[in-house]
């Protein structure tokens, strides 16, 4: 079980989390023409990395705060955490 | 007869508390202390069970957590337990166990015919044999391969036991209590840090004992004793014994086995069997120890052929002999101190080394004793059906490739040692990677990826004292990195014997012309002729060979013989062990019972359980429950014998003609503020929201970005920045953690707050044509009128002192209303509605005729809400606007979505009128055409209309809307049903909607 950084609440057990996908994802403005595929890509198409990986993560059984993660897909490492609104 | 192989005054067991307890329907008796193992060797019992494969006669090899072949059943009935390992079982008064894998009985077993025929039971046996005819397969040989190779039996009844979790943060965990774990947590300890240290056995002190050493001029059991009493006097320490670590996972969390009660003679009825504990450590150490490893030579598994440090352990912990003519056979020096023993013991050993000569303190003090040594010399095969009574022992040639000369001695045991294998489990666990280590002929660990350290014989250090150094230094610098605290304690002077080096031969080979069964893998029958066989059949991985031949595969995990696998292999191919490289190691280390994992969460426990505030008036009113999610939702509420059919007709029908009141606190609700809520409303839902009034309340439905419908529920606006959303009551969660995501991720801009007030508000729904007059009685001082409180109206009042919001929405089609109080209230305005309804006929209703009323209707819900259909699916294209964007609207445009012979939603009535149609029914054009016959669609819901009296139900069928007035076919294989039906629209009842408006 992963130990991660909520940065409102600290260090919690995984179990008080769910996972949220890709945070570098950005959803296309909203009454903007976009292509098929540009919408295809943002719907539908990750990558898989094996390694580095920013993502979200929600704080369902805390302060439900979605934030970010960068975590090594291989190894479970967690190498930070950071508010929405924060760089990683 | 009675305990004929104890020793006088030797062991750590209880002398004056004698303990019966019976073994295959036999009475005998140990001592307190005992294992179920170490009891039955002091009776002389070395025969306990019979080989997985071949049913061969199997004893002890080992004296604890290594142990392959000793696997017993315990007790009987619910309580019964199987593959139970005798050497970690301890005695208590009334034990019971049994064999396993053998009938008629242990020392006569039919199975052994098995050995017989051995020739044709080689690696990959059951892959080559059973393939065909397929249909073989599950009727014939699976059944009768499954009973051979059974190990225990397990129970049939739920477990009367009680198992406990807990959770616990530490500094610094050691798993293992020898010389070097000891010596890590009482320097960490001493050091400031929290310490939690775990020994799976029952005894603290590892190696120390049954090692003739001083510590700190005291014995070194006495060193132990004292170091626990010590580190038990700490607050800052956790101390444990029966508590196995078995699995290393992410994050340095650790779990652990607590065995809290089975040594207990009379338990209290609370007290739990085990305890899991879940242990973060911020740093671990790992003091496993080593396990020996057996020697391979021809039928080297017979009762009575066990690890010479079993041996010397049951000798010096519990006072018991393996036997009186032992033979001790090794290719290294520590085997040497079992032999002393038994010669202390008044036994005289023979020594037969593989070795030509070593010159260690332990052999000078075996010689000075005239033990008997026959060095370059090998046990070749032994003899002795249900026990070990002689071996052939040759002198071997130079290059140990054969034998100069044979000869038989006779024997009763043979205490065999091919050197030691570091217990690297964890640590491999933790993802270190492992090195093969030269002098130790094993792997050792190398490079940590988690905070782990592993020191003493796991880590491949061997001397008293280096392990002591390596614990001493270990524990101090990471409590020290922890703690930051420098209080240093220094190592302790020790003593111990020297050991000379081993020699890397452990493999006998066969005489001329014999082909004796060798076993690498006692517990799953592998023998160095399957491994010979696999690698000569093309397999090279070692997960291969692994898998093929099922090398280290059983309970055991390959304790004993996953080393020798290797190096098996290794010669074979003519490589270097690292080369071949090890298999995975995975948790857990030793099998754990599956009511430990579970815990507390069994029965009504495994989730937690949402009631209503009204629980109990419709428990005391015969309400027949239903889980709704979490929830526990009244079905229907039981008049006399009526079944769930005949209640829910009922309660129906009285909606329809008079009244009902239904709880409806189990929908999601949502409280939304802020001055963009409109403007955030209006992007999450496919309709217009920015102009919804204050006081009415709006219909809405909400997709994902893949267009796909997600949820569907009523929004009111309480006032201009405040609005109040229901959902349904099983995407209440997903949906609230939706609106955060958007809220807080893709729109943090929109300043708008989102709060779960499911459990706030108590809801109860009024539903029927006479729910206006009852309204009126609970609210006088309001006008209800139509004008006044219009469909989808929202108005706030009074119910006799206790504020209410009351909503005019309908769920059921008929004129209705929802009213919510808060939760404390939920009982009061129940009661009050149940005594004001009374007069009007108010009937309470459950969630199946809730369910009736919404399919005559036509009302979508959850079974078509199914994650695959679209708005125009559900005949709902009307919400979606076009002059706005919202989520999921782009997906619309995709070549799919606009098929215009998808699958739509139609109402289906079986033409004889009687016949309920089964949901999930296929819908087909021809019930007799060939398989595979065409699928045009599927019953999501079906009910007895009360309104027709007649069954209806509610469909998803392709290009739905045009074969409304056909007649299909409604086939449920499962129900064994096949019924002609027509279609009609799923609006069955009151399509224009005139009821809930009137
Ligand atoms: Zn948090």
């Amino acid at each position: 079980m992963l130990e991660i950084k909520c940065p409102y609440c600290g260090k919690r057990s995984q179990n008080e989390f769910s996972y949220g996908g890709d945070a570098s994802l950005k959803r296309p403005q909203l009454e903007k023409e976009i292509s098929d595929k540009d919408w295809d890509d943002f719907v539908y198409f990750r990558s898989n990395p094996r390694g580095k990986h920013s993502e979200l993560w929600h704080h369902v059984a805390g302060c439900r705060q979605w934030f970010k993660v960068l975590r090594n897909t291989a190894t479970h490492e967690i190498f930070k955490t950071a508010k929405i609104n924060e760089e990683l | 007869m009675d305990q004929n192989f104890r020793i006088d005054k030797a062991g750590y067991i209880n002398r004056n508390k004698k303990i019966s307890f019976k073994f295959n329907g036999k009475k005998y008796f140990g001592y307190e202390g005992d294992t179920l193992a170490s009891a039955l060797l002091a009776n002389g019992i070395h025969l306990v069970g019979r080989s997985f494969k071949y049913h061969r006669p199997r004893g002890f090899i080992g004296a604890g957590v290594d142990e392959p072949n000793a696997q017993v059943q315990l007790y009987k009935g619910a309580k019964t337990e199987p593959n139970a390992v005798a050497t970690l079982v301890e005695l208590v008064e009334g034990l019971e166990a049994t064999s396993q894998n053998c009938w008629p009985s242990v020392s006569f077993d039919f199975g052994a015919i098995n050995n017989l025929l051995n020739k044709f039971f080689p690696a990959g046996f059951y892959y080559k044999t059973f393939m065909w005819p397929k249909n073989f397969w599950y009727k014939i040989y699976e059944p009768i391969i499954r009973r051979a190779a059974g190990l225990g039996v397990a129970p049939l009844k739920p477990d009367p036991d009680r198992y406990e979790h807990i959770f616990e943060h530490c500094d610094l965990l050691v798993a293992g209590s020898g010389p070097s774990g000891l010596a890590s947590a009482l320097a960490a300890a001493k050091n400031g840090a929290r310490v939690i240290l775990a020994e799976d056995k029952s005894r603290f002190g590892g190696s120390l004992l049954t090692d003739e050493v001083t510590i700190g001029n005291k014995k070194g059991k006495d060193w132990a004793d004292d170091t626990i009493t010590q580190l038990k006097s700490m607050p800052n320490v956790i101390v444990k014994n029966r508590s196995q670590v078995f699995g290393y996972y992410d994050h340095n969390m650790l779990v652990m086995n607590e065995r809290t009660k089975d040594h207990i003679k009379d338990p209290h009825k609370f007290t739990p069997r085990q305890k899991l504990w879940y242990i973060r450590a911020k740093e671990v150490i790992i003091s496993t120890g080593s396990i020996e490893r057996p020697l391979v030579f021809g039928n080297n598994d017979r009762p009575g052929i066990m690890l010479a440090s079993a041996a010397k352990e049951y000798m010096k912990v519990y006072g018991v002999l393996v036997g009186k003519k032992p033979i001790i056979f090794t290719n290294n020096d520590s085997a040497y101190d079992t032999a002393i023993e038994f010669k202390k013991n008044g036994i005289d050993p023979l020594v037969i080394d593989v070795r030509a000569n070593s010159e260690s303190s332990a052999i000078k003090e075996a010689k000075n004793l005239n033990i008997n040594i026959k060095f370059s010399h090998g046990v070749i095969n032994t003899k002795g059906y249900l026990r070990v009574s002689s071996a052939t022992i040759g002198k071997l040639n130079s290059n140990k490739s054969s034998y100069e000369s044979l000869e038989n001695v006779s024997c009763d045991c043979i205490c065999v040692s091919g050197n030691w294998t570091p217990t690297v489990h964890l640590s491999s666990q933790s993802g270190n990677k492992l090195k093969f280590d030269e002098k130790t002929d094993a792997f050792i660990p190398s490079q940590s990826r988690q905070n782990e350290t592993t020191v003493g014989s796991a880590n491949g250090i061997f001397s008293l004292k280096q392990s002591l150094d390596e614990g001493f230094n270990k524990g101090y610098e990471l409590s020290n990195k922890i703690t930051g605290k420098n209080s240093k304690s220094t190592t302790p002077t020790s003593n111990e014997k020297k050991y000379g080096s081993h020699e890397k031969f452990w493999c006998m080979p066969l005489p001329k012309n014999k082909n004796y069964k060798r076993f690498v893998d006692f517990q799953n029958d592998v023998a160095v002729s399957d491994v010979e066989l696999a690698v000569r059949e093309g397999f090279r991985s070692i997960e291969h060979v692994k898998r093929y031949t099922t090398l280290g595969m059983a309970t055991d995990q390959g304790k004993t013989s996953n080393l020798n696998g290797l190096q098996l292999v290794s010669n074979i191919e003519d490589k270097i062990v690292p080369e071949v490289g090890h298999t995975t190691f995975r948790p857990p280390y030793t099998p754990v019972t599956i009511g430990a994992i579970v815990g507390r969460e069994v029965g009504k426990y495994y989730r937690p359980t949402r009631k209503s505030p009204m629980h109990l008036w419709h428990e005391k009113n015969n309400a027949v429950f239903v889980d709704a999610g979490l929830w526990l939702r009244p079905r229907y509420y039981k008049q006399g014998k009526e079944t769930l059919f005949e209640a829910s007709k009922r309660e129906a029908t009285n909606v329809r003609n008079n009244v009902g009141i239904c709880d409806v606190t189990s929908l999601g609700k949502i409280d939304i503020k802020g001055p963009d809520t409109a403007e955030f409303l209006n992007r999450v839902y496919t309709n217009a929201w920015m102009k919804l009034p204050v006081g009415k309340a709006r219909y809405g439905v909400m997709l994902r970005e893949d267009g796909i419908v997600f949820d569907d529920g009523t929004t009111t606006r309480i006032s201009e920045n405040h609005f109040h959303m229901t959902t349904t009551t099983a995407q209440a969660v997903n949906v609230l953690a939706h609106l955060e995501y958007y809220l807080q991720v893709v729109w943090p801009e929109l300043d708008v707050n989102v709060l779960s007030t499911t459990e706030q508000w108590a809801g109860v729904a009024l539903a029927g044509p006479n729910s206006r007059n009852l309204l009126s009685k609970l609210f006088p001082e309001i006008d209800v009128s139509n004008e006044s409180l219009p469909f989808m109206g929202y108005k706030e009042g009074s119910l006799f002192g206790v504020p209410a919001r009351i909503f005019r929405i309908s769920f059921s089609g008929e004129l209705a209303y929802e009213i919510n109080v808060e939760s404390g209230y939920g009982i009061f305005m129940w009661e009050k509605i149940i005594e004001l309804g009374k007069e009007m006929n108010l009937e309470p209703y459950g969630t199946e005729a809730l369910s009736t009323l919404r399919i005559e209707m036509g009302h979508v819900a959850g079974s078509e809400i199914d994650g695959r259909v679209i708005s125009s699916d559900l005949s709902l294209e009307g919400m979606l606007s076009k002059k706005k964007d919202f989520i999921g609207k782009r997906s619309l445009n995709r070549e799919a979505f606009l098929n215009p012979n998808r699958e739509k939603i139609v109402g289906v009535v079986p033409l004889d009128k009687k016949t309920m149609i089964p949901e999930g029914s296929y819908l087909v054009k021809d019930s007799n055409a060939t398989l595979p016959n065409p699928k045009l669609g599927h019953i999501s819901a079906s009910c007895w209309s009360v309104e027709y009296n007649n069954p209806f139900s509610l469909a998803i069928l392709k290009d739905g809307k045009k074969k409304i007035g056909e007649k299909l076919f409604a086939l449920s294989p499962l129900k064994n049903k096949n019924i002609e039906v027509e279609i009609v629209s799923s609006h069955y009842v009151d399509p224009k909607g005139e009821r809930v408006r009137s």
